[in-house]
């Protein structure tokens, strides 16, 4: 087609210089090279980074927030976001070990931690959607609400005496691959397939690209509004099965600034934070980016209080290339 | 009455367009001079280069018998010149003296001397005859006020010469006749107004000598005395109602009625409003802008809630309650706005037109099926006549009227019937105009009626089969076939000559 021929047109372009370019225009290139570019710095910091017992803990480490990001990514590519996350996970895991310490079916317990999280979620649309609240405002008071009915159920300790079986989905193994990264797999296909292949996913993008055209086009925006934060409290709902089986208990303080984490996975995967632009493989790598960070800079051992310095410097260093990026294309 | 302005041979182009082919207006001291011309006539450009934010590209500005170059907005409102704009620069929070010394406070040892400026506010707004809460914020006045304040801001600059551009839009007849007040007695004090309005009753009323601009051209000046209604008209529209709008079909009188609105009122205790469209119709929606018409529209499809609203589809009441039902019932809308309200500009072609379509293109209950959603795009692109690379081509970059027909293209794979289209040709080029143009005649004759808004008189003449003149927010006349005359929907739409109607 005629539009490749532009591209190739300003110059006598060296072909990898070319394919280079072509590739930048895809979201998740930056977030790629960022992740390479740590990665082998953290190789030549560290003599074991590179062994596959660190590469499974950093998947593993990784895989809550990962989770989490899946459903934020939905949320800000509409323009949106949602504080509410971590505490939603901590309230829907405390309820589940609650349970289970009180007798009740170990499914069911799960079956209701993740519908709790999606009930939150829902909650949240609710209100974004048909009352036509910011969603800052929204899951700030959300956040709250569920920080502290997790806190008002367990009284402020944890709950421990779960079935054993529970710490499967935080430590088990198939084939040779611990749960946690096989549900963060399996739930990232799945989140895939629903953002790339379907008309819902399609209409995430639009809504975060005109919201009143896609409305007046016919779209019936508030519903999907409405399953799009379901969707993120669905997946702090899965994300907290995954914390109960790791912690063996519920714990009421869980998941503090874990939504925090989960935007900025999101916003180093090259989503746009107003909407509209990105990819749900931008944010597994900006997760992962982030996991390298945590391991390598523990590794090399650097001080924990510099470490979030150094997070928060690559967090407005990703941004401004974002920025400059957009301002060229 | 010596010339305190003059402006001759004012040339401005843009990119693309040229926006101004040499202007000249003359204003005497104390003369209300209106100037006056269809939207896109450049009337806005000549005062952005009269008050120094655009410079021309020819022509001299004449201040009192001296050349003048005005590099910024600083230098005209040095030369005495006052602006007022149809958006207020007013800081809502601030209260009206506060407003009229914004960024030249008097000081003294930095502190603020609120007594002076007070005084002198006082003194200003007592020159105007006008009674202003000065501590009040001035969100809290009436628009009529915030007006007046703006007013009094450009005197306190010592303004000369007083531009007011469409002052009368949003006020109320009551506000307005206050307002004239004010106007002459700024003339008596020997102030030159230069008065912008699509009210024609008003230039008669209140103003002594009109300039008339059309498509970037200077046309006439004349004397309001000298002149009529009838013959003000013509000079705006001129010969462009004879450009080539596709030939009208003969009525049909038993074409059948596919939508009825009845008894439509947006806001409690407002306006109600009936109308009716018949199939293979263009009934078009005449107006000044504010008038109502895009707000029945959108109150129609649902995109804006109503008080109270019958509609009734091939004789069967819908109600119609978001713009998704009506897309159900074969309604869409190619709205005023094409970028933020018609277009997802970072979306491509092909999936801005999909974008409505997409539960078609399923299969397996739930996948999009890409190879039909591309075939189908390809057949909705090549019937609209879009031209651009290809389907993947970002819909940013693409020119106006191209842009309109991939709204346009969204609506024709639907069971859709009935089509609303806003200012179809508002930012598009003569070429592209007459396109659209053709493409709505087509759809007429495949059976589709369209309600189409639209500001420019010629457009609503050369394609309306039936024509809705709306003023103050009513339909206060429908217009059939002959009776579609600038003169007569202008006369509607601005009152004109409203006691001989009613």
């Amino acid at each position: 087609m005629s539009s490749s021929k532009t591209v190739a047109a300003p110059g006598s372009a060296h072909p990898i210089a070319l394919s280079l370019r072509r590739a930048a225009r895809f979201t998740a290139f930056y977030p790629l090279v960022g992740l390479i570019v740590v990665s082998i710095v953290m190789i030549f910091a560290s003599d074991s980074f590179l062994s596959a017992s660190n590469i499974t803990n950093i998947l593993r480490q990784v895989s809550i927030n990962a989770l989490i990001a899946v459903g934020m990514t939905f949320v800000i590519l509409t323009g949106g976001i949602d504080l509410s996350v971590g505490a939603v996970m901590a309230l829907a895991g405390t309820l589940a070990a609650g349970l289970m310490a009180a007798g009740l079916n170990g499914v069911l317990a799960l079956l209701i931690c993740v519908a709790v999280g999606a009930g939150f979620g829902l909650a949240n649309g609710a209100f974004v959607a048909y009352a036509g609240m910011p969603p800052i405002i929204v899951t700030l008071a959300t956040m709250g609400i569920a920080r502290g009915l997790g806190l008002i159920y367990t009284g402020g300790y944890p709950i421990s005496g779960l079935p054993r079986w529970v710490n499967w989905f935080g430590e088990g193994r198939v084939l040779g691959l611990q749960a946690p990264i096989l549900i963060m797999i399996l739930v990232y296909v799945l989140a895939w397939t629903l953002l790339e292949r379907t008309p819902f996913g399609r209409y995430v993008y639009a809504i975060g690209g005109n919201e009143t055209a896609t409305r007046l086009s016919g779209v019936r925006v508030a519903r999907s509004k409405l399953l799009i934060y379901g969707l993120s409290g669905l997946t702090a709902g899965i994300a907290a099965v995954v914390l109960t089986g790791r912690l063996m208990s519920g714990q009421p303080n869980a998941g503090q600034g874990f939504e925090l984490d989960a935007i900025a996975a999101v916003v180093l995967g090259g989503t746009s934070i107003a909407g509209g632009r990105g990819s749900l493989i931008g944010t597994i790598l900006g997760a992962l980016l982030l996991g390298v960070l945590n391991n390598g800079l523990n590794m090399v051992g650097v001080n924990p209080y510099v470490q979030t310095v150094v997070k928060g410097v690559i967090i407005l260093l990703a941004i401004y290339i974002g920025r400059e990026r957009r301002k060229t294309a | 009455m010596s010339a305190i302005l003059e402006l001759r041979g004012i040339t401005k182009g843009f990119p693309g367009v040229q926006a101004l082919s040499g202007i000249d207006l003359t204003v005497g001291a104390g003369e209300i001079h209106a100037l006056l011309g269809e939207n896109g006539a450049g009337k806005s450009t000549l005062m952005k280069i009269l008050s120094g934010i655009h410079q021309p590209d020819e022509g001299r500005i004449v201040v009192d018998g001296q050349d003048r170059h005005f590099a910024d907005y600083h230098d005209a409102v040095a030369a005495g010149i006052g602006i007022v704009f149809q958006e207020f620069s007013l800081i809502p929070y601030l209260n009206a003296v506060e407003n009229i010394f914004l960024g030249r406070e008097r000081r003294r040892f930095g502190l603020l001397k609120s007594r002076s400026m007070r005084a002198e506010a006082v003194a200003l707004f007592e020159r105007l005859g006008v009674h202003i809460d000065l501590s009040a914020e001035v969100r809290a006045l009436s628009v009529a006020q915030q007006q007046f304040i703006e007013i009094a801001k450009a005197l306190a600059l010592d303004a000369r010469i007083l531009i007011l551009d469409e002052p009368t839009a949003t006020l109320t007849p009551t506000d307005a006749e206050h307002l004239f007040q004010i106007m002459r007695g700024l003339k008596a004090q020997g102030v030159a107004i230069i008065f912008i309005s699509h009210h024609l009753d008003e230039i008669f009323e209140i103003c002594d000598r009109i300039t008339v601009l059309r498509d970037g051209q200077f046309i006439a000046d004349t004397d309001v005395a000298e002149t009529d209604m009838d013959s003000l008209v013509q000079m705006m529209v001129g010969r462009r109602l004879e450009r080539s709008f596709p030939p009208k079909p003969a009525p049909r009188p038993s074409a059948k009625v596919v939508l009825e609105v009845e008894g439509l009122q947006i806001e409690r205790g407002g306006p109600v409003n009936a109308f009716r469209l018949h199939e293979g119709e263009i009934l078009g929606f005449a107006g000044l802008v504010g008038s109502g018409r895009t707000e029945t529209v959108m109150a129609v499809l649902g995109a804006d809630p109503a008080h109270r609203k019958t509609v009734r589809i091939n004789g069967d009441a819908v109600r119609l309650a978001d713009p998704a039902e009506a897309l159900s019932h074969g309604l869409g809308i190619l709205p005023e706005s094409r970028k933020t309200e018609g277009l997802i500009t970072s979306f491509s072609i092909r999936d801005n037109i999909s974008i409505n379509n997409l539960p078609k293109y399923r299969k397996a209950g739930a996948f999009l099926d890409f190879a039909r959603e591309r075939t189908t795009t390809d057949a909705m692109m090549r019937q609209v006549g879009v031209k651009a690379p290809g389907q993947n081509t970002v819909v940013e970059t693409l020119s106006g009227g191209n842009q309109q027909k991939v709204v346009l293209a969204r609506w024709l794979n639907h069971h859709c019937r009935i089509l609303f289209f806003d200012e179809p040709t508002r930012g598009i080029d003569v070429g592209a105009k007459a396109e659209i143009y053709g493409l709505m005649r087509a759809l007429t004759e495949q059976g589709y009626a369209i309600v189409m808004v639209s500001s420019e008189l010629p457009e609503i003449v050369g394609m309306s089969d039936r024509v809705a003149v709306f003023r103050e927010g009513s339909i206060v006349a429908t217009l059939d076939s002959d009776q579609i005359t600038p003169t007569d929907i202008m006369r509607h739409a601005t009152a004109g000559e409203t006691h001989e109607l009613v």
